[in-house]
């Protein structure tokens, strides 16, 4: 009896707590005083322009970037205060698909999806090639790549083998990073139902980064928008927007709106506002 | 109007101002010079003992020594064997004429041999190394770095450290103590050649001559040498590519810096492990000196 009430009680904790999060590269700020709670199953979409802290903010979920002031905390441990080996021991737990599929380029994909089972799990070779096919064909892909470099493969295979690579250990937390930046609008959709398909399939939390809006709309439970911090001012929060996908368009803040309608910022900081997005035309 | 008016207003700061800001600015530059130093230096130590640390505390996996040992050692024979090869020629070339005049060549021998095995070999060997294998290796986890795959290592539960760095590290000790030995025998085999079948110098006076001064602790000091700079080279390499700046430009920088550094400390090493290891010889052969 006591125990299901112990595990009620873990299963109502979030996943992933971060709290007063400062996060700084020497002397240039990247994210400032970010409080955010992820519950387990949630799929949570941040969005924001480039250069905001989205992937910044990712990867410090995974200890992958030290904050420089508040703490990440991952079911329960607090990443900053875990020794490197308990660190290496708990990101078994996440899948991290990156931006440009980040996979080791002197290994076939047979090898990339099967390294984490080679290096944390004692299965025969073919065992391991069974996981790998089923992960790939998971994926939409066929078996027959599996023996290809990832070079000979095109960007959008590319983030398959990520993703299939990511699912390898059948992790509880799935962290997307741009998962569809550089495709094409199909291959995008595409992805995005894959997304959705593998959280349907497992009991899976997930955190999208993306500034497309497309992606965010279908695949999230839940939308955070973050603000580039040089186009803040002192004491504004850096979190815009937090809330469903359905009422982002209505949030007060107007530069949400606009992100979210893809119009440049021209009614919100005059001749400033489109100078700081990089699009102004000077002279 | 006005504006040109109010510049011919300003006064401009009269010499000694500006010898005191010049000095200051010096001074600051310095300081920045020094932090800057002392932040490189720091960062090496640290990683470093992180390195050693993974290495004593796991064993690394043998799928990640076998390609380094490779890559370390078997395909850098050729450059080292090809270059002692024209360092032991070169160097009968240079000291011939010298010790002609003063009818000294039988002792060449002796000379071209102890150069080889106490300092040339290691040296050069060393030196081919962190061109061949180091600045490759910058260059290679500093592509890692900046695509990424660094990061998806750490992110799939394999630390980068144990993963990258450790077999690196164990492939230059365990292997420059072979290519040093190669250096110094076709060094030796190169200086005999020129000078035995070139410069008609007798080979049984050479080889003599090169017994009576070359001691086994003389090849001990060379091969003990190289260990250190194998050290130094895979250190300052692995460090150079896991902090290497982003783009192609970065990359660039990790391999060029990685061979000016390894270069310098080899060079600094060598010096003070040349003072060292006198010292061990000279206590515990103090007729050694005597003899010379």
């Amino acid at each position: 009896m006591s125990r299901d009430v112990d595990e009620d009680r873990e299963d109502a904790r979030p996943l992933v707590e971060v709290r007063g999060l400062d996060v700084a590269f020497g002397a240039q700020e990247v994210l400032r005083d970010i409080s955010l709670e992820i519950p387990r199953g949630q799929t949570l979409a941040i969005i924001g322009e480039s250069g905001c802290g989205k992937t910044v903010l990712l990867k410090t979920m995974i200890g992958l970037v030290r904050p420089t002031r508040g703490e990440v905390s991952f079911d329960g441990h607090d990443l900053q205060s875990l020794s490197e080996k308990e660190l290496t021991r708990q990101r078994i737990r996440f899948g991290f698909v990156f931006q440009n599929a980040a996979l080791f380029d002197s290994m076939t994909i047979e090898q990339n999806v099967a390294f984490p089972l080679r290096q944390h799990t004692a299965m025969t070779e073919t065992e391991i090639h069974e996981v790998v096919l089923a992960r790939l064909a998971e994926v939409g892909l066929a078996a027959s790549v599996s023996n290809k470099k990832p070079a000979e493969l095109s960007g959008g295979m590319r983030k398959r083998v990520g993703l299939a690579r990511a699912l390898t250990m059948q992790p509880d937390i799935l962290l997307y990073d741009e998962p569809t930046t550089g495709l094409d609008p199909i291959m995008s959709d595409v992805i995005g139902e894959l997304i959705v398909e593998t959280r349907t399939k497992y009991p899976i939390t997930s955190v999208v980064v993306t500034h497309d809006m497309r992606v965010a709309q279908k695949v999230a439970d839940r939308i955070v928008m973050l603000y580039p911090l040089p186009q803040l001012e002192d004491e504004e929060a850096q979190i815009l927007y937090d809330g469903p996908p359905a009422r982002i368009e209505e949030a007060e803040d107007e530069r949400v709106g606009q992100f979210v309608r893809g119009e440049a910022k021209a009614g919100v900081g005059g001749e400033n506002g489109i100078r700081d997005s990089g699009f102004g035309i000077r002279g | 109007m006005n504006a040109t008016a109010a510049n011919a207003n300003v006064r401009r700061p009269g010499p000694v101002l500006r010898l005191v800001g010049a000095a200051a600015d010096a001074v600051a530059d310095f300081g920045k010079l020094m932090v800057d130093w002392a932040v490189s230096v720091g960062g090496i130590t640290l990683f470093s003992v992180r390195v050693v640390s993974w290495m004593v505390t796991r064993r690394p996996r043998r799928e990640t020594l076998l390609p380094n040992f490779y890559q370390v050692g078997v395909l850098s024979l050729p450059v080292v064997a090809l270059t002692g090869t024209f360092i032991g020629m070169v160097l009968a070339v240079q000291s011939y004429v010298q010790f002609r005049v003063m009818h000294l060549e039988t002792r060449l021998g002796a000379v071209i041999n102890m150069t080889l095995v106490r300092e040339l070999g290691p040296v050069l060997a060393a030196t081919m190394l962190a061109g061949r294998v180091g600045s490759a290796m910058a260059a290679e986890l500093g592509t890692m770095r900046v695509t990424e795959q660094i990061d998806a290592l750490a992110s799939m539960g394999a630390n980068p450290i144990h993963y990258l760095a450790v077999p690196r590290l164990l492939a230059c000790v365990f292997m420059i103590p072979s290519l040093t030995i190669m250096a110094d025998f076709m060094g030796v085999a190169g200086g005999y050649f020129y000078s035995v079948h070139v410069l008609g110098i007798d080979m049984h006076h050479y080889f003599t001559n090169s017994e009576q001064y070359v001691g086994s602790f003389d090849i001990f000091s060379g091969v003990f040498k190289s260990l250190f700079f194998g050290i130094a080279i895979a250190l300052v390499s692995c460090h150079r590519g896991f902090h290497c700046d982003a783009g192609a430009e970065g990359v660039g920088r990790a391999a060029t810096t990685a061979f000016v550094y390894s270069f310098v400390i080899i060079l600094v090493l060598d010096l003070a492990l040349g003072i060292f290891l006198d010292a061990i010889y000279n206590s515990i052969w103090p007729e050694g000196m005597k003899m010379m």
